[in-house]
């Protein structure tokens, strides 16, 4: 085959893929571009060219300032928690013991529900007066606390429920990972008189890292996208303190319908994640070391 | 003393008998080999003495204590894995240093330790390197320098040569052997390759099914095997075992009524007769031949005797067609007996016959 009928082909085998990415990922995202330079169209008043106008009215919009905090603390909240937990969870089933099956299944459990089902389970947890929670604590004798509907626990409460969703999912991939790795090694370590502390530290943590950078990068994605739970639980309150950023663009987009506003904010969403991935691959890639 | 011993060890895996029963001493600074087919419990036995896996029974000594209950780390051992097990992301330094480092062995020692071994070893200019970054040779050498920085009294390998071609494995195999003497290492050496156990070995165990069939130094094994099956394992082409038959002056090949091999009935034993013992000779077993194959120093003839297939090694080159008939000789010296039944040596067919 000739160098040029090479190319023609590898493009063609591309082609599926590529019409289906740019129909529905690339295309709306450069119309979005474009939309956030417009006025929302109203009947009667079809959209005209605003320019910065839509960028300028977020950054005096005190909702927008407060999702992207609460979205800055939900992702410091859930992203070491369920790693570490994914972490902990698959060197404890990748040990022999009895129903290693069973528990594997067990920790997986979550990820296999449907968020929406996941945030009706926490969501009876944490109701109150009769909430699995508050049985606890009254048995415990403490006093009656409204868990979802409090200032100061609301956040935290879809944090949890976020952790216990992603946990078991990443697990799945450190597990894989983890069955990758030599039982040769841990025997040379072991005739050596490595702890198992020694050894983890110093052979299967670093062995793990290209896992870990691929479990982070998603992690943080979805520390940004995931927002069926909140949709759920606390529609962004009490007083927009679980309101994160996705969140509020569907709110300003589809209860508002301030469509402009809403392609800016969604611009701005994009812009982040796109940095906090291409970040993450630059910086560890380099502290990776792959086998 | 024994630097290591092993009284009836056993190890099960269900109904699984991998090691059945084994008991062998090694003397210290000598070089054992635990030779036998695949599947026969080499590798068990191996892991049993560094105590990466516990024994169903019996007991294991190292220099003289009883470690049967000890783990890995308190045997004094180091290992040398078939894959090597080098950790990847280390460099070859940090690999042979491992262990020092987890003994927490103070940092000058470690330094002056590792110039020794990198030295002896020829990987100064490799210390850098991550193991992905070494020939399949050099990472053998960086298996080698992390067992032997220890400077334990007792080494064990499996299987270390096996990933090497035939050139390399020829050179590590006198390598090994010879820094195993410089050393004064006590060496137990895992291989299915009689070869390699023939030419390394103080001491043979060769295993069959988890026993030991036999456990005798080299030049031993190969000049009284105790069993059949250690005489068909040992040398190539193999010994050729040929069913006996009584004749009428005495034991004759099956198949054949002359000339009789030996005294006394012949029906239940088995005649052994390695290749290279055989001479061609027209007084001789008549023997009928079924190929050639020339070697450059010497030629293998297939013969058929009797009705048995009969291996002839042969110096030069012999024009022979197929089909031939020649006559076979062979010193009496050369000659084995076993039993068919069980495979036992016996040491006449006149013994055979008064034992019987
Ligand atoms: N973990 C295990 N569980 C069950 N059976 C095992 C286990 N390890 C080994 N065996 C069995 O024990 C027997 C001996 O195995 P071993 O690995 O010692 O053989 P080997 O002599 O080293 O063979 P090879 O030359 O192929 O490496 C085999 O039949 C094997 O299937
Ligand atoms: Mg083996």
């Amino acid at each position: 085959m000739s160098r040029f009928s090479v190319h023609i082909h590898g493009w063609l085998l591309l082609l599926p893929a590529a019409v289906l990415l740019v129909a529905f990922t690339h295309f709306p995202a450069a119309a979005t571009l474009y939309h956030s330079f417009f006025s929302t169209p109203k009947p009667g008043r079809s959209a005209v060219y605003v320019g910065l106008d839509n960028y300028r009215a977020m950054f005096d919009d005190p909702v927008f300032w407060q999702s992207l905090a609460n979205n800055v603390w939900f992702a410091l909240g859930t992203i070491p928690a369920s790693i570490g937990l994914a972490l902990l969870m698959a060197v404890l089933v990748n040990r022999k013991l009895a129903g290693r099956g069973f528990l594997r299944l067990a920790y997986f459990t979550p990820t296999i529900l449907p968020m929406i089902a996941v945030a009706n389970i926490w969501l009876f947890f944490y109701t109150p007066q009769y909430g699995l929670l508050e049985q606890l604590t009254g048995l415990l004798g403490l006093p009656s606390h409204n868990w979802l509907g409090s200032r100061d626990t609301a956040l935290a409460c879809v944090i949890v429920v976020t952790i216990w969703k992603e946990a078991g999912f990443f697990m799945i991939f450190y597990l894989a990972a983890l069955q990758g790795i030599a039982p040769s090694l841990a025997e040379a370590a072991a005739i050596e008189g490595a702890s198992r502390w020694y050894f983890f530290r110093r052979v299967t943590w670093p062995l793990l890292a290209p896992t870990t950078l691929f479990v982070l990068v998603n992690a943080v994605i979805n520390s940004f996208r995931l927002v069926d739970h909140i949709i759920v639980m606390t529609r962004g309150g009490p007083d927009n303190v679980t309101s994160l950023l996705l969140f509020y663009i569907y709110e300003v987009g589809f209860k508002f319908w301030d469509l402009a506003y809403a392609a800016a904010l969604t611009m701005v969403l994009l812009a982040i994640l796109a940095a906090l991935a291409i970040g993450q691959f630059v910086f560890l890639e380099r502290r990776v070391h792959y086998q | 003393m024994a630097a290591i011993a092993l009284e009836r060890v056993a190890k099960h895996w269900g109904a699984t008998r991998a090691v059945d029963d084994v008991s062998f001493d090694v003397r210290a600074g000598t070089f054992t080999v635990l030779l036998g087919p695949s599947g026969c419990g080499k590798s068990t036995t191996l892991r049993l003495i560094a105590g990466l896996e516990a024994v169903s029974a019996g007991r294991v000594r190292i220099g003289g204590v009883d470690v049967t209950e000890a783990p890995p780390s308190k045997r004094s051992i180091a290992m040398v894995f078939q894959s090597y097990a080098l950790f990847p992301h280390l460099s070859v330094a940090e690999n042979i240093l491992f262990g020092l480092k987890v003994r927490k062995v103070p940092a000058p020692e470690r330094e002056r330790r590792l110039k020794r071994v990198a030295e002896l070893l020829g990987l100064d200019k490799l210390l850098a390197r991550k193991p992905a970054q070494l020939s399949g040779g050099q990472q053998q050498r960086v298996a080698l320098g992390r067992a032997i920085i220890a400077e334990h009294p007792v080494c064990l390998m499996d299987e270390p040569l096996s990933n090497l071609d035939a050139q390399l494995r020829h050179d590590m195999r006198r390598e090994i052997r010879a820094l195993q003497q410089q050393l004064g290492i006590t060496m137990v050496y895992v291989t299915h390759d009689q070869t390699e156990a023939m030419s390394m070995a103080d001491q043979v165990v060769l295993l069959r099914e988890g026993r030991v069939e036999q456990d005798a130094a080299p030049a031993a094994l190969y000049a009284r095997p105790a069993t059949a099956f250690a005489a068909r394992f040992i040398g190539t082409p193999p010994m050729n075992l040929v069913r006996l038959a009584d004749g009428a002056r005495g034991a004759v090949i099956r198949g054949t009524d002359s000339p009789v091999v030996a005294p006394g009935a012949g029906e239940g034993l088995l005649l052994g007769v390695r290749p290279e013992a055989v001479l061609i000779d027209p007084a001789g077993v008549p023997a009928a031949v079924a190929a050639v194959e020339y070697l450059g120093a010497d030629s293998i003839v297939a013969c058929t005797v009797g009705e048995a297939p009969f291996i002839v090694r042969a110096p030069g080159k012999l024009e022979l067609g197929a089909g031939a008939r020649i006559g076979l000789a062979w010193p009496r010296e050369a000659q084995h007996f076993f039993r068919a039944a069980d495979g036992r040596r016996v040491d006449s067919t006149a013994a055979a016959a008064i034992a019987a």
